[in-house]
């Protein structure tokens, strides 16, 4: 049998493959958790399918198909819900049960963590972006696929979770775990319900001007317009940087790793 | 001469109105197990926070393998393994899981199968955080603080809620990474913990230093031996007053609590005698009375006027 070598041989490994490997870990914790999975995916799957079932009651659709006003909303809402709620859920509880603080201590810059959070939402995100887009392909949508549809969409994304996540983290990083575990899953329904992602702006009537100013209606509208073959969001962009900019200037103040 | 592992010079912490730790100096020569011995709330988490570098001294110098732990961070992290009081790990992460992924952030991790194997975790590998017992949660802790191959180790209360296998397999892993040339420095408020396992024993009350040596250099004090006489009813308020009459000058009686107390000084045929006739002529009904070398706790008793609680 071979022993344990005690010898000292300090080091820390690459930095990418500590980023990857905080990625990975993130986000297989991430899946494994039943009601992270819950908002991750069954919830807009039920979204999609019920919005577009139901769209005859909606009384609200001119000339468009419920799936191609539908589908781009639900994307958005599955970006909501990963790099918002998910991401200040599991931040929450990494600074309750010291992981934060026990990742300070290891080899594991704190810029490397970021990367490695931001990791697991991509990754988090293209399985969503798999499952939602099958879906609702399955239900014949046809989004328009020109490159600048696509680099609007994809900046929709990305911006979107940029957004969310650092206010995700401004949540989680200023309140105890469980006032973030209710205020994470009260923003996310009340955005789902009047923030203007799944439900386009123009139906709000005068408060959708203002949903549209939130980082949800913004990542709504311009993932439907994008993706209609309406050129590139440039309107959203700009509201989603702007929220960055607050979220990441909050967070910055504020988070507190213990 | 090599610098030492962990050079503190005049730290003072405070949280607000309470001084957590009080002007300390202490060092931690490379290649030993030190012990930081103290009761809860002495200030030993700090002071070892401090040289983690999680808090910036407020005063004094805090050096660590010759860096300053807050400005050098980068460079000093990978070289040391931190074991928290509690935590740091996801509740839901599996402890197997966990253990390679701390691994996966070093350049030469140690094998983790074997070190699971060491510290007897390889049966509960595949059990989430959350429910694996104390023990074990502390085991898993110590695991990851050395599966980097640290050349410095800071472990805070490792046998805390251990049972005896698991404490004795814990002192024996610490041993060996002594021999191996890793610095071990532990707080604990276990007296036969630094008594069996350190080199060297610092001993903080009330956020400053009060003692420094070698479990023995702590315990010789001279012809001095200890006498502890221990009773079936409790002592009258005055029996320390009045035994410290009957005994002389030159002898110490330090009241442990209600059914006990130690006698400091030459435990001679004659102490004894006047021990016994003590009790005799007070009515008093030992249940015991030992005779034994000073340990740990009766420096910490004479230092303080207090016992360390042990609970």
């Amino acid at each position: 049998m071979s022993t344990l070598t005690l010898t000292p041989a300090p080091g820390a490994a690459p930095l990418p493959r500590m980023v990857l490997a905080q990625a990975r870990m993130e986000s297989r914790l991430l899946l494994r958790n039943g009601e992270q999975l819950l908002i991750a995916i069954v919830i807009p799957v039920i979204v999609l399918i019920g919005t577009v079932v139901g769209a005859d009651h909606l009384h609200q659709l001119r000339t468009e198909r419920p799936i191609d006003v539908f589908a781009p909303g639900v994307l958005g809402l599955a970006v909501m819900s990963t790099s918002f709620t998910s991401l200040a859920i599991a931040t929450g509880f990494e600074r309750r049960y010291g992981v934060l603080k026990w990742l300070g201590s290891s080899p594991l810059p704190r810029s490397g963590l970021l990367l490695g959070k931001v990791g697991s939402l991509l990754m988090v995100e293209v399985l969503q972006l798999v499952v939602l887009g099958g879906v609702a392909a399955a239900m014949g949508w046809h989004p328009s696929l020109d490159p600048v549809a696509v680099l609007g969409a994809v900046a929709m994304l990305v911006l979107g979770t940029a957004a969310f996540a650092s206010l995700g983290l401004f949540v989680a990083g200023a309140l105890r775990a469980e006032a973030t575990l209710a205020v994470a899953n009260l923003v996310y329904l009340l955005l789902l319900a009047g923030g203007g992602v799944v439900l386009p702006t123009r139906w709000y009537g005068g408060f959708g001007h203002v949903a549209w100013l939130l980082p949800s209606g913004a990542l709504g509208e311009g993932l439907r317009s994008a993706l209609d073959g309406g050129g590139f969001p440039a309107l959203a962009t700009l509201v989603l940087v702007a929220w960055t900019a607050l979220g990441t200037f909050l967070t910055a103040r504020t988070f507190s790793w213990e | 001469m090599p610098e030492p592992a962990v050079e503190i010079t005049g730290l003072t912490m405070r949280y607000g109105a309470t001084v957590a730790v009080d002007d300390l100096s202490l060092r931690v020569e490379r290649d030993s197990v030190t012990a930081v011995l103290g009761p809860n709330g002495a200030g030993k988490t700090t002071t070892l926070e401090t040289c983690e570098g999680y808090r910036r001294p407020q005063a004094g110098v805090v050096r660590v393998l010759g860096l300053d732990p807050v400005r050098q961070r980068r460079e000093l992290l990978p070289r040391i393994g931190v074991m928290l009081q509690a935590g740091g790990a996801w509740s839901g992460v599996r402890a197997a899981e966990m253990l390679a992924h701390v691994a996966s952030l070093h350049a030469h991790p140690l094998d983790v199968g074997m070190l699971s194997d060491r510290l007897g975790l390889a049966e509960c590998g595949r059990t989430p955080y959350r429910r694996l017992s104390g023990g074990q949660q502390q085991r898993l802790g110590l695991a990851m603080a050395v599966v980097g191959r640290p050349e410095l180790v800071f472990v805070d209360e490792p046998t805390a809620g251990m049972d005896v296998g698991a404490r004795h397999a814990t002192w024996e892993l610490l041993r060996e990474l002594r021999e191996a040339g890793v610095t071990v420095v532990l707080t604990t408020h276990y007296l036969e913990e630094a008594e069996r396992l350190a080199d060297r024993v610092h001993i903080i009350d009330h956020g400053r230093l009060i003692a420094s040596g070698s479990p023995l250099e702590l315990t010789r004090g001279g012809s001095h031996a200890t006498i502890r006489l221990v009773v079936t009813e409790p002592f009258p308020p005055s029996a320390p007053e009045s035994l410290r009459a009957a005994l002389g000058a030159g002898i110490e009686v330090l009241p442990v609590d209600a059914y006990s107390l130690v006698i400091s000084g030459p435990a001679d045929a004659t102490t004894l005698g006047k021990v016994s006739r003590w009790c005799e002529e007070n009515g008093v009904l030992p249940e015991s009375l030992n005779l034994g070398q000073r340990n740990l706790e009766d420096v910490f008793l004479e230092l303080t006027g207090r016992p360390l609680e042990t609970a």
